[in-house]
């Protein structure tokens, strides 16, 4: 029975990434909850020798530089969302241990819905759960668990039913659901229940590390600065008061009986997407590619219009031709809620080195097919690129004089071919053959794969030929 | 030579201390007090009485500070002093009472090897 009871090593021994100078302390007050727990938590990760695959999440509250104190993993996240990220973690890496460390304004508030919903999936996460009645980070204001009555800084005469509603009970609510094998409410109040809650905290790691199960602890827990009450004094309210609202014990368990959920990662076969999906492999040509190898490509396109114009099949068009070409490529679309009408704009990039970001800011060619769309992105085109626009439809041309303009009557033209939607296509035509970085016969040859309705071909075909035989009459 | 046999013994960590008194309420035998002096955080810390303490632990589990509170279960603070290789100093140390010869520096808390 020798034994020593000392700093957890799943602490730092020097908080360094703390700033300032005392980085042996946390930053929480004195007689905080949260280090009771931290300290239960840590024994725990280190008597089951699981700190090394352990990832912790740190929340929005006072927790958020837990990743200061765990020599764990670390994520810090946006509020309210860690049982969505933690999902993410989980699912990428099976075999890591997921801590969500979560706050009553975070899960019960804005982020009341990530963690139901995580919960009903029954991923295989150990949620703790703080519950100090009230916001404590920000100085103590009203929370969705504040209790009836509690006299908060937003509730200066007390939470009222009428105007604030009920506390919320969280435990009871994810005990509801199917998927979570274990939930408890414990508290940090007086001794014995601070040993229960270390039983409980290493009983929801078990089920996690042996059978990859959801569980669920809500720990009643003082603030005594957010109080206004001693260290003591908060231990006593949550041990007398809190209690009263939220009833201790086991909301739900099912480990006896819970099979475990499987560790292994699952991953999609792109050939069974494909299937699906109906896709083709893209074919790529060697020898009907090799004059374009060498060249060097950096384009970035915009392409803006009004809904309907085909402007977002213009740049898939754009980059399905460039994929074949070998390129890098992306496709960006930007729509408004209309299917039809309204504006559009999408940004391909056509490259020859990987992509970093398919945001264009700056295009080195704009494609215009409307007036607004040449009013709103002219000034942004980078000197030395390229404007082309329709001129059928656009009664002014670009005022720009350090940039190469090309106007193209193409709605005009699409209607002498006898379909006005074709116009976008007489563009592509005529822009491949200006920019001359891929074969207008790949492009006539694989347009079919691009299209949905398949009896278009032969018209789309007409309008990449009456495009580029357009510019090769302006050159 | 065992100063006193006694079932255990607490060492508060002055500096790592925020004075919050819980641990001082939930000790079984009362054998800590908050000093009446201040850390250099400006907080009164708690302290041990220098006797009583009998290993239980409860202080380290109510105390929030991860690195404020080290409890020794049945190890005897001996009366001479010996040579510390990780503080470089002598200190007194603390000897497993099951084993008299694994000892413990009273200011690192490492393990002193006597071979």
């Amino acid at each position: 029975m020798n034994k020593i009871l000392r700093k957890s090593n799943v602490f730092y021994d020097v908080y360094e990434r703390r700033p300032g100078a005392d980085k042996l302390t946390t930053t929480y007050c004195p007689g905080c909850g949260h280090g009771i727990l931290h300290k239960l938590i840590a024994e725990a990760l280190e008597d089951f020798g699981v700190q090394d695959r352990t990832i912790f999440i740190s929340p929005v509250g006072c927790s958020v530089f837990a990743y200061y104190y765990f020599h764990t993993g670390n994520v810090q996240v946006a509020h309210g969302r860690a049982p969505a990220v933690g999902t993410g973690l989980k699912r990428a890496n099976p075999n890591s241990i997921v801590i969500s460390y979560q706050g009553d304004g975070d899960l019960a508030a804005i982020g009341g819905l990530e963690i139901i919903n995580a919960a009903n999936r029954g991923e295989g996460l150990t949620v703790f759960f703080v519950n100090n009645a009230i916001y404590g980070m920000t100085g103590g204001q009203m929370a969705p668990t504040t209790l009836i009555g509690q006299i908060t800084m937003t509730t200066p005469l007390g939470r009222s039913v009428e105007n604030e509603g009920y506390p919320i009970h969280m435990s009871e609510i994810i005990a509801t659901l199917e998927a979570p094998v274990y939930v408890e409410r414990v508290m940090l109040g007086d001794t014995k229940s601070i040993m229960h809650t270390r039983k409980a905290v290493r009983k929801a790691l078990k089920i996690q590390i042996e059978k990859n199960g959801f569980s669920f602890i809500e720990v009643l827990s003082a603030c005594p600065s957010g109080w206004k009450m001693t260290p003591i004094q908060g231990e006593k309210w949550v041990t007398d008061t809190m209690t009263k609202y939220f009833p201790l014990g086991v909301k739900k368990d099912i480990s006896d009986t819970f099979e475990g959920r499987d560790f292994s990662r699952k991953n999609v076969e792109p050939s069974e997407l494909h299937e699906v999906l109906d896709i083709k492999e893209t074919r790529i040509d060697a020898e009907k590619i090799a004059p374009f190898i060498m060249k060097l490509v950096a384009e970035e396109i915009k392409i803006a219009g009004f809904g309907g114009q085909g402007v977002l099949s213009l740049g898939t068009v754009l980059s399905e031709m460039g994929m074949r070409h070998n390129y890098e490529v992306s496709w960006l679309p930007s729509y408004g809620p209309e299917m039809r009408g309204g504006t559009a704009n999408c940004s391909v990039k056509i490259s020859s080195k990987k992509i970093g970001s398919p945001v264009v800011a700056n295009p080195t060619i704009l494609i215009a097919m409307n007036r607004p769309s040449l009013d709103k992105f002219e000034t942004g085109v980078v000197s030395g690129g390229l404007i082309v626009y329709d001129s059928s439809l656009i009664d002014r041309a670009p005022t720009r004089t350090d940039v190469t303009v090309i106007p193209i009557p193409a709605t005009k033209m699409a209607d002498e071919l006898g379909n006005t939607k074709i116009a976008n296509m007489i563009i592509v035509g005529a822009l491949i053959k200006y920019l001359g970085i891929m074969s207008q016969e790949i492009v006539l040859d694989s347009i079919g794969d691009v299209l949905k309705r398949k009896e278009l071909v032969p018209l789309n075909q007409k309008a990449i030929l009456k495009g580029a035989e357009f510019i090769k009459n302006i050159k | 030579m065992s100063e006193a046999a006694s079932r255990g013994h607490v060492v508060i960590n002055t500096e790592e201390c925020k004075g919050c008194g819980l641990c001082i309420e939930a000790c079984p035998p009362k054998v800590l007090y908050l000093s009446k002096k201040f850390n250099t955080h400006g907080y009164h810390n708690s302290a041990y009485k220098g006797e009583g303490c009998t290993g239980c632990g409860v202080c380290f589990y109510a105390c929030p500070e991860p690195g404020a509170i080290t409890v020794f279960k049945r190890w005897d603070l001996m009366t001479d002093i010996r040579m510390c290789p990780h503080c470089r100093e002598k200190h007194k140390v603390y000897s497993k009472s099951t084993n008299p010869d694994e000892l413990i520096c009273t200011q690192c808390l490492k393990p002193i090897n006597e071979g």
